[in-house]
């Protein structure tokens, strides 16, 4: 019998598969803003349902992850980047994606919801359905501005991170949120400028191609500068205090020269030294993110020292 | 003849059977372990404590007695 089914056995997703549907290196940054946001707040919280929360808000940005490899596995067979997805190479049926999606969706929302306050399980539903809705289905194939509205997807988890503390929206959240908002456009760009993309190929609209590699560097400097005042805004309020405004000032400062460098150049440039400058502003992105959300944390951990906050 | 037939669609399903076992168990731990907190958490137990179809005089509120 083995004999028989050997060669006509279907490949047998493997747990590690469904796991891939999940993009667990967004889910990464996800739970490192969302447990910031839950940190700073003014509220404390039991571990254990912290725990709870950001394992819910990481569920929950995983399910939308399922989502957008489900409705997407037409364009992630056809790109290079994503063809060794779970769907396009065959190995989870489109269906399955779907029915993982939806039920982690619904599980996610509803455990945040018991485990601590409709607020931040209703903001956590509307990051879902922005990110699979909004996003993939609407945005992502029929605007170049795809990329900053779909941004907003990615900002939401230190919002719930802080709805599940407090209970509330404030300007804290607000502009933590507003933070990642403003901060993927030029970090997406800055990508889009060296990395050899084949959107064109899968139909989707992305600034470089549709607008020209001109527009895209004015689009960088442009972003970068407006997302000055909502960085250092932010070390204004109650989580804010001289840590994160020095590290935030100097990260500013370091971003909008980068920023400015790749406004300054042209593509022959560009390929002259292989898109140095393009890579470094790429990575002092990361940095930038990385750093404004761990100043944060250092605020909220000296408050009780009498060092952080104002 | 054995008794139990072994399909081989058990040993192909093997991983993914367990790790669907390891994470319902996950998931009772996870809910007791928040039942433990949230009723720890509302501290004295009489805020909890209500009539179940039968009258108890123990809980009826006092007269001048605020709760």
């Amino acid at each position: 019998m083995t004999d028989m089914t050997a060669h006509d056995t279907p490949y047998e997703a493997s747990m590690g598969d469904y796991f891939a549907l999940l993009k667990p290196r967004v889910m990464s940054l996800v739970i490192f803003t969302a447990l910031v946001g839950l940190l700073v707040a003014p509220v404390p919280v039991h571990p254990f349902i912290g725990f709870v929360g950001v394992l819910c808000i990481a569920v929950g940005a995983g399910a939308s992850g399922a989502l957008n490899m489900w409705w997407d596995a037409d364009i992630d067979a056809v790109m290079k980047r994503t063809a060794k997805r779970p769907i396009p190479s065959g190995r989870v049926q489109p269906g399955e994606a779907l029915g993982i999606g939806m039920a982690l969706s619904g599980f996610s929302v509803v455990l945040l919801a018991l485990a601590t306050n409709m607020l931040a399980a209703g903001l956590l539903a509307f990051t879902i359905f922005f990110y699979a809705v909004v996003y993939s289905m609407w945005l992502k194939r029929s605007t170049p501005h795809n990329i900053v509205i779909g941004g907003a997807a990615g900002a939401f988890p230190p919002m719930v991170g802080w709805a599940v503390a407090t209970g509330s929206v404030s300007i804290e959240s607000f502009l933590m949120f507003a933070l990642i908002f403003m901060w993927t456009p030029p970090h997406f760009w800055a990508l889009a400028l060296f990395v050899k993309s084949d959107y064109g190929d899968a139909g989707v609209p992305m600034l470089t191609e549709t607008h020209g590699r001109d527009t895209t560097r004015r689009h960088v400097i442009a972003y970068a500068v407006l997302l000055v005042p909502v960085a250092i805004g932010l070390g204004f309020t109650s989580i804010g205090g001289p840590i994160y405004l020095t590290v935030s000032v100097l990260l500013n400062l370091w971003f909008v020269k980068g920023a400015y460098d790749i406004w300054r150049r042209d593509d022959a440039a560009a390929d002259a030294d292989n898109y140095a400058v393009e890579k470094h502003v790429f990575k002092i992105s990361l940095f930038y993110l990385f750093l404004h959300f761990g100043a944060l944390l250092a605020e909220a951990a000296l408050r009780p020292y009498g060092y952080g906050g104002w | 003849m054995a008794i139990h037939v072994e399909h081989e669609i058990h040993e192909r399903r093997k991983g993914r059977n367990f790790g669907v076992l390891g994470l319902l168990l996950a998931f009772v731990g996870l809910v007791f372990a928040l039942t433990v907190v949230k009723v720890l958490e509302l501290g004295e137990a009489k805020k909890f404590e209500t009539f179940d179809h039968v009258a108890r005089p123990a809980i009826i509120p006092e007269e001048g007695d605020t709760q």
